[in-house]
């Protein structure tokens, strides 16, 4: 129990088109993230699926089960709201009660399961105070713990954790994840935040503008981004992008450096190409294969690690090094890139052209 | 989070008055604002004190003159001949004012009962030309009553609702409904649709999410545009003149003012009469006063 299978749907607001086909394949007791910018339909997407929003075209499918029509009641889903939209007249108790009082359970076996749940998120002490008496992370607890509380189909999560400072919410992802474990359930979460999506997800959809660019594990989404958009938008610092072209075993620079041509690439010569090179592929401090030389632009110290920004040409570089590292702005350096983990993208679609060889 | 009313409006605009005339310069200014306010109240207010004074004059006071502030006999006589006709039983006044209870009051339920719900799907739903159907609704109260007062009383007569308590009921609904449509959207606005989405995923119907979870929270709301639209009613005079004429039927608005132009008028029954008529509407919007303020700041100004 607990598919979600969404087809094309599309959904305009006006003159926005919010989605744009967009097609997911959710399977039972995956933990399934939905990434994007904000504007990218992430949460149109979601309320599709849970029948709160009306599709221009489009079909949900819930155990295999047509319910593009159900109400959402019908559809036996949970969800988790990004403002947690937790009752202000209700008393904790009653709030995540509700959901067992709408399918008219007795008093008693709602008493067990409230209990059961508030000692499952630590919210015991919390039962007879009301939602303006609650801190952000209390009231997300308990906006979990309202969908939890009963065993739907699958769980939808809208940027639970947007809303919570940084040390809770790393606590909440593993948290969520332990959750999720425990209860084999599906669950289909939305978020900007790359690094929840990393960290949490089972399976990855990116989405843009009310596209879908591509859906994969999240080691796929970042070793094998799909297309520039992917490329740039997943990964911290950003991938660098260099605009180049073949030409017979060499890549050339628009700025006029070479880097041996990667022998997987198919690419035809001539032929406008963007090199993706991610932060931890490139070395200041002589590793790798081949090297580009630039000048030191600015040094970014993050504690475990500095960033180290070097322009080549026209481009900034941003290159991950050791947190000793030093440096003036304005010094020759030497980037060293490990050939065998750049990307290229055609530069016209955008569109990887790494995949084919690997 | 919740719209709570009173604590949107209980600090707000009380506050506003004071430092703009500090600022402006010390005690004079604000000698010279008490002077104006004083002179604004005695002229405001002295119609009133002279209405309650005659309706406690005896009948030779009242046409004294000089007039009498102080000095004069107090008396309850008037009060008693508003509710009590002179050969004993009820007075035609008292009937009049039982009549505007009933007018005012089902009129008014019955406009909260219909624009609420209209008010909560216009601020939920996407409705085709949504600004031209509420502009639609508003200009139903562009007119004036006394424009309209005669095409009524032509199609009334055809219909047979002349001189009757229903006709003036569903008038006064008719009028007090787009209004009521109005006030109750800015308050629907401001309760966040969420709460019903997630009432919904609970597993409750579209209407049991809007009785259950919303409407609970739109009750200072109903309650504020409730007694904008009893006031409405229960003051209105164009139609109640035009459309009613038997005693049976007539609100207190067409009643007292029948009361003058006799070949003498009772001057202390007229009195006694409007301050019975003026005291419903004084004690209810002075109960509920924080909630007519938040109707007009938060229903209606602030979208």
């Amino acid at each position: 129990m607990g598919t979600v299978a969404a087809h094309g749907l599309c959904k305009s607001f006006g003159k926005v088109q919010a989605l744009d086909g967009v097609t997911l394949d959710v399977p039972d007791g995956s933990f399934f993230v939905v990434l994007g910018p904000s504007g990218a339909g992430k949460t149109t997407t979601l309320r599709a699926i849970a029948g709160l929003e009306k599709l221009d075209a489009g079909s949900v499918h819930l155990d295999g089960r047509d319910a593009t029509g159900d109400t959402p009641a019908a559809r036996d889903l949970a969800m988790v709201f990004q403002s947690y939209a937790l009752y202000p007249r209700h008393t904790v108790y009653e709030n995540i009660a509700s959901p067992l009082r709408a399918r008219r359970c007795s008093s008693s076996e709602i008493a067990t399961a409230v209990e059961q749940m508030s000692s499952l998120l630590h919210i015991e002490r919390l039962l007879q105070r009301r939602p303006a008496q609650l801190s952000g992370g209390e009231m997300q607890r308990v906006a979990l713990a309202r969908a939890l509380v009963r065993r739907p189909r699958a769980f939808l999560m809208d940027e639970p954790l947007t809303n919570l400072d940084l040390k809770l919410r790393v606590e909440m992802r593993t948290e969520l994840t332990r959750i999720h474990r425990s209860l084999g359930a599906t669950f289909v979460y939305v978020t900007n935040d790359q690094v929840e999506a990393l960290s949490m997800a089972d399976q990855v959809a990116v989405l843009k503008e009310g596209k879908v660019q591509q859906v994969g594990t999240p080691t796929e989404v970042y070793e094998r981004p799909a297309n520039k958009w992917v490329a740039g938008f997943v990964g911290s610092p950003p991938i660098s992008l260099l605009a180049c072209r073949a030409e017979g075993d060499r890549l050339v620079g628009a700025d006029g450096w070479t880097l041996p041509r990667p022998r997987w690439t198919t690419a035809e010569d001539g032929r406008a190409l963007l090199l993706g090179l991610r932060a931890e592929d490139l070395s200041v401090e002589q590793r790798g294969n081949a090297s580009l030389s630039g000048e030191l632009y600015g040094l970014e110290p993050l504690g475990d690690r500095t960033v180290v920004d070097v322009r080549v040409g026209t481009e900034i570089l941003k290159v991950k090094a050791r947190p000793t590292v030093t440096g003036t702005p304005g010094e020759r350096l030497l980037v060293t890139v490990d050939l065998d983990r750049v990307h290229l993208f055609d530069a016209g679609t955008g569109l990887s052209l790494s995949e084919a060889g690997r | 989070m919740a719209v709570s009313v009173d604590e949107a409006v209980s600090t707000g605009p009380a506050r506003d008055h004071t430092p703009p005339a500090r600022r402006l310069g010390g005690r004079g200014r604000s000698v010279l604002e008490i002077a104006l306010l004083t002179l604004l109240a005695v002229v405001m207010l002295f119609p009133v004190l002279w209405m309650i004074e005659t309706s406690i004059k005896e009948n030779r006071d009242v046409y004294a003159i000089p007039a009498k502030f102080f000095d004069f006999t107090v008396t309850l006589e008037h009060y008693k001949d508003v509710f009590v006709a002179p050969g004993g039983g009820r007075s035609a006044l008292s009937v009049a004012f039982l009549n505007s209870v009933v007018v005012a009051g089902v009129s008014t339920l019955l406009a909260t009962v219909l624009g609420v719900p209209a008010a909560w799907a216009y601020s939920r739903f996407a409705v085709k030309a949504k600004k031209d159907q509420l502009f639609f609704i508003l200009s139903t109260r562009f007119m004036p009553p006394v424009v309209v007062v005669v095409p009524i009383f032509l199609m009334y007569r055809q219909v047979g609702l002349i001189d009757s308590k229903l006709g003036l009921i569903l008038i006064y609904a008719a009028f007090n409904v787009p209004f009521t449509i109005w006030m109750m959207k800015g308050f629907v606005d401001e309760v966040p649709a969420e709460y019903e989405d997630a009432a919904m995923l609970d597993g409750y119907t579209r209407l049991q999410a809007f009785r259950l979870f919303t409407l609970p929270l739109l009750v200072p709301g109903i309650a504020a545009t409730a007694v904008f639209a009893l006031i409405f009613s229960w003051n209105e005079f164009v139609f109640a003149t035009f459309l009613t004429s038997s005693d049976d039927v007539r609100t207190a608005p067409p009643a007292i003012a029948g009361l003058i132009g006799g070949t003498t008028t009772d001057w202390g029954l007229v009195a006694a009469a409007s301050v019975v008529f003026a005291l419903p509407v004084l004690v209810f919007a002075y109960l509920v006063r924080k909630h007519l303020i938040a109707g007009v700041t938060l229903g209606a100004v602030r979208r």
